[in-house]
C-alpha cells in the first residue's frame, strides 16, 4: 500500500513526542514565570470592564480662523487622536466628539496615563522653514544676535556669547515636542555623505554672520513692512519665557514667514526668524523613529508622499546654493524648531531623516505623531477624570459564570462521547488556556493590549475551534481504528491527515485575522490580534501538545487494548474485521518501533 | 451514547446516511426563505444602531450616591434606548443614551432629573458623537473586502474555484442571516455585535473548509471510478464527517448558549446577550451551512464540468447493466490505494 509515504512521517513524529512537550512545558513555564516576575498576573482589562480615566479636550478657537472648530475638523481630530492613543489597536482606547468642540478620550486602566495625555493633546502641526536668521533665546540688546552662535553646531559656544542661562529642564507643556532640540544636525536623505564636519559649517557660519543680519532678506515676495515687523518681532522676541515662547508663531499662516522658539543643542533657548513653509507635515506619508546604526543615534525617518517630495527636492535644492544660516531648514513642530539642518545638496527621492538628541521613545514618538498627522486643531485639556466601567462588574462575573457553565457542559459532553479520549482533548484546552492567558497578561504590559467584553466572549468561541482540532484528529484515528488498525499505527497515520486539515482550516482564520489587523483601525483591530493570537496558539498546542500526547497514550495498554472507556475501543467503534486485518497492516509502518516498546 | 457512537461507525461505512445532496433543493428553498426573511426584515426594521455608532446625548449629574444600575434602569426607562452609565472620580455620573437629538435629549434630562432626585439644572445635557467614527467603520469594510478577495483566491488555489465560489456563498448566507436576526429582534448594534460578526465570519469559513477539505481527500480520483458519482461521493464525505461536523458545533455552541441563556437569563439585557445572540445565531449557521448549502453547491457546479458529466453517464450506465459485478475489482483497488478516500475504502471493504 502506501507504505513509504506512511514511513517517513510517524517515524519522525513519533521517535520525539518527549521533546515537544518539553518545548511547550518549558515555554509555559516560562511565561507564567514570567507574569509573575512582571507582576502582570491578570490581562488588563478594557475601559468596558475595568473603567479607566478619561480626558476632555477643549479646541481651542485660533485668531483669523473663525470656522476652524467645525465638524469635518473635528471627526479628523478624532481619528488622528485615536490612532495616536490606539496605535497599535490593541489597547481599547475610545475617542468621540462631545458637543460642538469638546473631544472625549478614554484610556483603560493601567494605561501610561502621562504618556497618552501628552499624545492626544499634542497638535503635531509640522512644517519644514527655511531659516532666515538665527538669534540666541533673550531679547536682542545689541541691534542683532549673532547668528553664528547657535548655528554653528555641536561646537559652537551657543548661548555662553550672550550670558543666558542654559535652561536645561525639558519644556513644561509637552516633552514630545521638546526632543530633536539639537539645532545642526544635518538633515540629509538616507544613505547620503556623510555629515560635513561642523567645524567647516562653523566656518562658513562666521564668515556669513554680519551680511546675515545685516541683511536678512527673506524670501523675495514678502512685503517690506510686513518684513520690517517682523523684524522687530524676531529682535524683541524672549525665547526665555514661556508666554512668548507660545505666543511667537500663533496665529501665522504656513505661507508667511514666522518667528519660532526652540533648544539648541545645548539646551539653551534660541529664536529663529523663519520662511514661508516649503514642506508641509501632511505631506509626509510615513515616518517612524530608527537606530542609525553607524552612528548609534536615535532619528525619525520620513517618507513623503509625491507632493512633498517635490517640494523637498526643490526647495532643498534652492538652499543648497545658499550661505550659512540660510541653507538651513527648520523643522517646526507646533510652533517650535525642533531641529534645523543645514543642507548641502538637493534632496531627492522623498526619503529624508531628522537627526537630533533623540532617544528611543522620544524619536519613535516623533515619527508616531508625523505619521498619524497632525490634529487640524489645537485642543487644551479641560478635565482629567477616572471612570468606572461601563459595563457593570456583574456583567463580567455573569459572563464568566456563565462561560464556565458552559466550558462544563463541554466537558461532560465530550467526556461522554470520547471517553478517555476527553481526557487529551481537556488537558489540550487547558494547555491552550494557560498559554492564551500568560501571553495576554504580558501583552497587557508589553504593547498595552487590554481584553474587552467582545474579545472575552471572542476567547470563549475559541474554544470550539481550538477543540475542533482535536476533534479532527479524533475522529480520524477512529476512523483509522474503523479499518482495523491498531491504535499505535492509527495515532500515526491519521495524524498527517489531519493536520493537513488543521492547518487548511486555520490558515483560514489567520488570514481573516491578519487582514483585519493590518487593514482596519481601532476594535477592529484589537478583535483582529485576538483571533490570530488564539489560532496560532490552536497550531501550537495541537503540534506541540496534543499530537505528542496522543503518541505517548498510545503506549499505555488503557488506550492501545481499546478499554471501553478509553474512547478507542474497536468494537464499540464498530471496526469491521477486528484482528485479522489489522495485524497484516499494522506490522508494516509499526515494525520499527514495535520491538522497543512493546 | 454508545448509540451516537454505533452512529458514527454507520455513518463512517456509509450504512446509514442523510442525502444531503440529493435532498438540497429543499435546504436551499428552506435557506433562500430564511435569507429573504432576513432581507426584508433588514429593509423594513433597519439596524438598530448603538450609541457608538451614530452618537447620541451624554448627561453629566451632579455628585451622587446612586448607583450606576439604578441610573441606568432609570436613564433607559426615560429615553427607550440602551444607557451606558460611567461613574467619573469625583462623584459626577456620566450617562451616555443613544439616539437622541437635542430636543429630545432635554426631554429626557427632565425624566431623568425628576427620577433620581436632582435638580435639572444640574443636569447637564450635550451631545455626543460616536466612538466609532466612519472611519473605522469604513476601515472594517475594507478589510472585509480585502479578506474576501484573499480568501476566495486562497480556496481557489489550496481547493478550486467552485469551492471558494461555494465558501463564500454560505458567507454571505452566514452573516445575512445573523444581521437578519438582529433587525428581527431589535436589539442595539453595538462594537459587540460588530465583532461578534467578525468572529462568524472566521469561524463559518474555517467550518466550511474543515469540510471541503474531507470532500476534497474523498473525490481526489473520483473519475478512475465508475462506482458514485461526484453528487453521490460528496454525499458521502459529508456524512462520514458528520459526527466531527456535530461534536465540533456542539463543542463550540454550547459556551455560547451558557452566555445567551444563563448570562442573558440572569441579568436580561446586556451586551452579553447581544454578542451571544449573534455568535448563538452565526455559529448555528455556520455549521449549517457547511454542510447543507456550501457542499451541494460543490457538487452543483461540479456535475457541469464535462468530467463529472461523463462519470455521471459511465455510472449509469454501469448501473443500468445492473446484472453484473457491482464493481469491477482493478478500479476499485486503485481508489483505495490512491485516493485513501474514507468512501472509497468503506465501498472497498465491503467486498
Amino acid at each position: 500500500m502506501a507504505a513509504p509515504k506512511k514511513g517517513r512521517r510517524p517515524a519522525g513524529a513519533q521517535g520525539r513526542p518527549g521533546r515537544a512537550l518539553a518545548v511547550i512545558l518549558i515555554a509555559m513555564v516560562a511565561l507564567t514565570a514570567g507574569m509573575f516576575i512582571s507582576k502582570q498576573t491578570t490581562p488588563r482589562l478594557g475601559i468596558d470592564l475595568a473603567g479607566g480615566t478619561s480626558i476632555t479636550l477643549k479646541a481651542k478657537s485660533e485668531p483669523g480662523k473663525p470656522d476652524a472648530i467645525n465638524e469635518t475638523n473635528m471627526n479628523t481630530a478624532v481619528g488622528i487622536i485615536e490612532r495616536r492613543v490606539n496605535g497599535l489597536g490593541v489597547s481599547e482606547a475610545e475617542v468621540q466628539t462631545q458637543g460642538r468642540d469638546h473631544i472625549i478620550v478614554n484610556i483603560p486602566k493601567g494605561t501610561n496615563e502621562k504618556q497618552a495625555r501628552e499624545q492626544v493633546g499634542t497638535t503635531a502641526q509640522l512644517y519644514f522653514r527655511p531659516v532666515l536668521a538665527i538669534g540666541a533665546g533673550g531679547p536682542a540688546t545689541e541691534p542683532a544676535p549673532t547668528p553664528s552662535a547657535s548655528a554653528s553646531g555641536s561646537k559652537a559656544e551657543g548661548g555662553a556669547k550672550d550670558g543666558k542661562k542654559p535652561s536645561g529642564e525639558p519644556t513644561p507643556s509637552s516633552s514630545a515636542t521638546s526632543q530633536g532640540r539639537a539645532v545642526s544636525e544635518a538633515l540629509k536623505a538616507p544613505g547620503a555623505t556623510p555629515t560635513p564636519s561642523a567645524g567647516e559649517s562653523k566656518k562658513a557660519d562666521d564668515k556669513k554672520a554680519d551680511d546675515k543680519k545685516a541683511s536678512p532678506t527673506p524670501t523675495p515676495n514678502a512685503p517690506t513692512a510686513a518684513d520690517a515687523a517682523l523684524q522687530k518681532k524676531f529682535a524683541t522676541l524672549d525665547c526665555t519665557k514661556k508666554e512668548q515662547r507660545a505666543a511667537a508663531g500663533q496665529g501665522v499662516l504656513p505661507s508667511e514667514p514666522t518667528v519660532a522658539c526652540g533648544l539648541n543643542s545645548q539646551g539653551q533657548w534660541a529664536k529663529w526668524l523663519l520662511g514661508p513653509a516649503g514642506v508641509e507635515g501632511k505631506d509626509i506619508k510615513d515616518a517612524k523613529g530608527a537606530l542609525d546604526q553607524q552612528r548609534g543615534i536615535w532619528i525619525v525617518q520620513m517618507q513623503f508622499n509625491d507632493r512633498g517630495a517635490d517640494q523637498f527636492a526643490k526647495v532643498t535644492g534652492e538652499l543648497a546654493t545658499k550661505q550659512q544660516p540660510q541653507n538651513q531648514f527648520a523643522i517646526v513642530l507646533d510652533g517650535e524648531v525642533v531641529s534645523d539642518p543645514y543642507v548641502s545638496q538637493s534632496i531627492t527621492g522623498g526619503n529624508a531623516e531628522i537627526s537630533g538628541s533623540f532617544n528611543q521613545q522620544s524619536a519613535q514618538d516623533l515619527g508616531n505623531m508625523l505619521s498619524y498627522g497632525a490634529l487640524p486643531l489645537s485642543f487644551q485639556e479641560d478635565s482629567v477624570t477616572t471612570v468606572t466601567a461601563a459595563l457593570g462588574g456583574e456583567q463580567l462575573k455573569a459572563g464568566l459564570i456563565a462561560g464556565a457553565i458552559g466550558l462544563a457542559l463541554v466537558v461532560i459532553y465530550l467526556v461522554a462521547y470520547y471517553r478517555g479520549l476527553a481526557l487529551i482533548a481537556i488537558v489540550s484546552l487547558l494547555a491552550s488556556a494557560i498559554l492564551t492567558y500568560t501571553i495576554m497578561a504580558l501583552l497587557g504590559k508589553g504593547i498595552g493590549f487590554a481584553l474587552n467584553l467582545p474579545a472575552v466572549c471572542g476567547a470563549i468561541v475559541a474554544i470550539g475551534i481550538t477543540a475542533d482540532s482535536f476533534i479532527v484528529y479524533f475522529e480520524r484515528i477512529r476512523d483509522e481504528i474503523r479499518e482495523g488498525r491498531t491504535l499505535r499505527p492509527a495515532v500515526e497515520r491519521a495524524w498527517p491527515r489531519a493536520r493537513r486539515t488543521i492547518l487548511v482550516s486555520d490558515f483560514v482564520s489567520f488570514l481573516a485575522a491578519a487582514v483585519l489587523f493590518i487593514v482596519t483601525v481601532g476594535k477592529v483591530q484589537g478583535f483582529a490580534f485576538t483571533l490570530g493570537l488564539t489560532t496560532l496558539l490552536d497550531v501550537v498546542v495541537v503540534f506541540l501538545f496534543t499530537k505528542p500526547i496522543m503518541t505517548l497514550v498510545a503506549r499505555t495498554k488503557f488506550f492501545a487494548d481499546g478499554h471501553p472507556w478509553s474512547g478507542l475501543d474497536p468494537k464499540r467503534l464498530g471496526a469491521k474485521p477486528p484482528l485479522r486485518r489489522s495485524r497484516r497492516t499494522a506490522s508494516v509502518p509499526a515494525g520499527p518501533v514495535d520491538p522497543k516498546e512493546a | 451514547m454508545s448509540k451516537l457512537g454505533d452512529l458514527g461507525a454507520k455513518l463512517y461505512r456509509g450504512e446509514v446516511g442523510y442525502d444531503f445532496v440529493g435532498k438540497r433543493m429543499l435546504w436551499y428553498a428552506v435557506s433562500i426563505l430564511i435569507t429573504i426573511t432576513a432581507i426584508v426584515a433588514l429593509a423594513v426594521q433597519g439596524l438598530n444602531m448603538g450609541i457608538e455608532f451614530k452618537g447620541g446625548a451624554v448627561f453629566t449629574t451632579p455628585k451622587t450616591d446612586v448607583t450606576v444600575a439604578k441610573a441606568t434602569e432609570v436613564a433607559e426607562e426615560a429615553s427607550g434606548h440602551v444607557a451606558i452609565v460611567q461613574k467619573l472620580g469625583n462623584g459626577t455620573m456620566r450617562i451616555q443614551v443613544s439616539g437622541l437629538d437635542t430636543d429630545q435629549a432635554n426631554g429626557v434630562k427632565t425624566k431623568i432629573a425628576a427620577d433620581l432626585g436632582m435638580k435639572e439644572q444640574d443636569v447637564n445635557a450635550d451631545l455626543v458623537g460616536p466612538s466609532w467614527g466612519e472611519q473605522i467603520a469604513n476601515k472594517a469594510w475594507t478589510g472585509l473586502a480585502v479578506f474576501m478577495v484573499l480568501v476566495v483566491v486562497y480556496l481557489a488555489i489550496a481547493f478550486e474555484w467552485r469551492m471558494a465560489v461555494a465558501a463564500l456563498i454560505a458567507l454571505i448566507h452566514d452573516l445575512t442571516i445573523t444581521v437578519g436576526i438582529y433587525a428581527l429582534v431589535g436589539f442595539e448594534v453595538t462594537p459587540g455585535t460588530v465583532i461578534g460578526l467578525l468572529t462568524i465570519l472566521g469561524y463559518s469559513l474555517y467550518d466550511t473548509v474543515v469540510v471541503f477539505d474531507g470532500l476534497k481527500e474523498a473525490s481526489k480520483d473520483i473519475t478512475k471510478q465508475t462506482r458514485y458519482t461526484y453528487s453521490e461521493m460528496a454525499n458521502r464525505s459529508l456524512n462520514g464527517t458528520l459526527v466531527r461536523s456535530i461534536n465540533t458545533t456542539v463543542v463550540a455552541l454550547l459556551p455560547v448558549a451558557g452566555l445567551l441563556f444563563i448570562g442573558g437569563g440572569f441579568l436580561g439585557a446586556g451586551m452579553l446577550n447581544d454578542i451571544s445572540l449573534s455568535l448563538f445565531v452565526g455559529l448555528a449557521a455556520g455549521a449549517y451551512s457547511s454542510i447543507f448549502i456550501a457542499t451541494p453547491l460543490v457538487a452543483d457546479l461540479k456535475e457541469r464540468e464535462p468530467a463529472m458529466k461523463a462519470l455521471r453517464k459511465r455510472v449509469l450506465a454501469k448501473r443500468a447493466s445492473g446484472a453484473r459485478d457491482e464493481e469491477p475489482e482493478g478500479t476499485e483497488e486503485g481508489t483505495e490505494v490512491v485516493a485513501q478516500a474514507r468512501a472509497g475504502r468503506a465501498a472497498g471493504r465491503r467486498r
